[in-house]
């Protein structure tokens, strides 16, 4: 749930943060227009979710493996 | 949970990496256009790995000075992690290579499978895929430790030549081939976009300590499995 929230505020805070892109026609082609659409930061979103999840899953363990430790 | 600094540092890092890798401008090239941002993770793969190996030679050194088992345990288990890597490295730069080389070069897949740099990786793969093949293969653990230490040390020798001198000396796709204009990206300042230096640092920093996070839980694991072990007999 919170990192769902965090996700989120990330969104805003980068949809603000960004706002002007430049079109030029002899460059060579980038995601420019993705990015107009703000589109690229679901897939950071989704990077950053994956990214946290993995983290939380090895802290988990981590925690679990103290645990353990402790215990003996 | 062990609260150490360096996991939050990774953690930070790595959210920096995917947002300033994602979001932040790279230079416009033909071919690689957006795919340039793969040097934040395909690469940092590759360096995650060298650092875990080279971490894993040290240990495999300090083992044969002191015979302290524990060192073995460490060596093993940061090679497992840096082969972890390795095999991430090859995974993604296979993705890269359909999209790039093959496609839009008009690279035939044949000039691909005789990159040396590819033939480099796999033999230095192959190679540590021996050492846990050879660690398999003893049931005494004292001589299981210390042949596979001496293995470990010839293992790393061979690393650096088969993925970096071999394939700039005889020329390759990848960047810092003999006569090509990309110059020496991975050691020379000048030869990467200082933008891409900003985010390409942190990135393999943080990867690595990833990967050192994960391979100090399996060792805790390992040290742990053998205290009991010796608690029961």
């Amino acid at each position: 749930m919170t990192t769902k929230l965090f996700t989120r505020l990330w969104l805003l805070a980068l949809a603000m943060i960004t706002s002007t892109v430049g079109f030029a026609q002899d460059k060579p082609e980038m995601a420019d227009l993705m990015r107009s659409n703000g589109k690229i930061y679901v897939v950071v979103a989704v990077c950053l979710t994956i990214l946290i999840g993995l983290f939380l899953y090895v802290m988990l363990v981590d925690r679990k493996m103290s645990k353990i430790e402790k215990d003996n | 949970m062990h609260k150490s600094w360096w996991k939050i540092l990774s953690f930070i890092l790595l959210v920096y990496t995917i947002i300033a890798g994602f979001l932040l401008d790279v230079p416009h090239l033909f071919i690689l256009n957006e795919t340039i941002r793969n040097l934040y993770f395909h690469v940092c793969m590759w360096f995650g790995m060298m650092i875990l190996f080279g971490t894993s030679f040290y240990y495999s050194i300090k083992y044969l000075r002191g015979f302290d088992y524990r060192n073995d345990i460490f060596a093993r288990n940061f090679a497992s992690v840096g082969s972890l890597f390795g095999i991430l490295g090859y995974t993604t730069g296979m993705i890269w290579v359909s999209v790039t080389w093959v496609t839009d070069q008009g690279q035939s897949l044949g000039s691909v499978l005789k990159e040396p740099k590819l033939i480099g990786a796999a033999i230095a793969l192959l190679i540590y895929g021996a050492y846990f093949v050879l660690r398999g293969s003893f049931t005494d653990i004292d001589k299981r430790a210390r042949i596979s230490a001496v293995y470990n040390i010839f293992a790393f020798a061979m690393l650096f030549p088969s993925i970096w001198i071999i394939p700039r000396l005889v020329g390759s796709l990848h960047p810092g081939a003999p006569g090509s204009d990309s110059g020496n990206p991975a050691l020379d300042r000048n030869d990467m976009d200082s933008s891409m230096r900003m985010v390409f640092y942190p990135a393999v920093i943080g990867w690595t300590l990833l990967g050192v996070w994960i391979a100090t839980l399996k060792i805790r694991l390992e040290l742990f499995r053998d205290k009991k072990l010796i608690h029961d007999n």
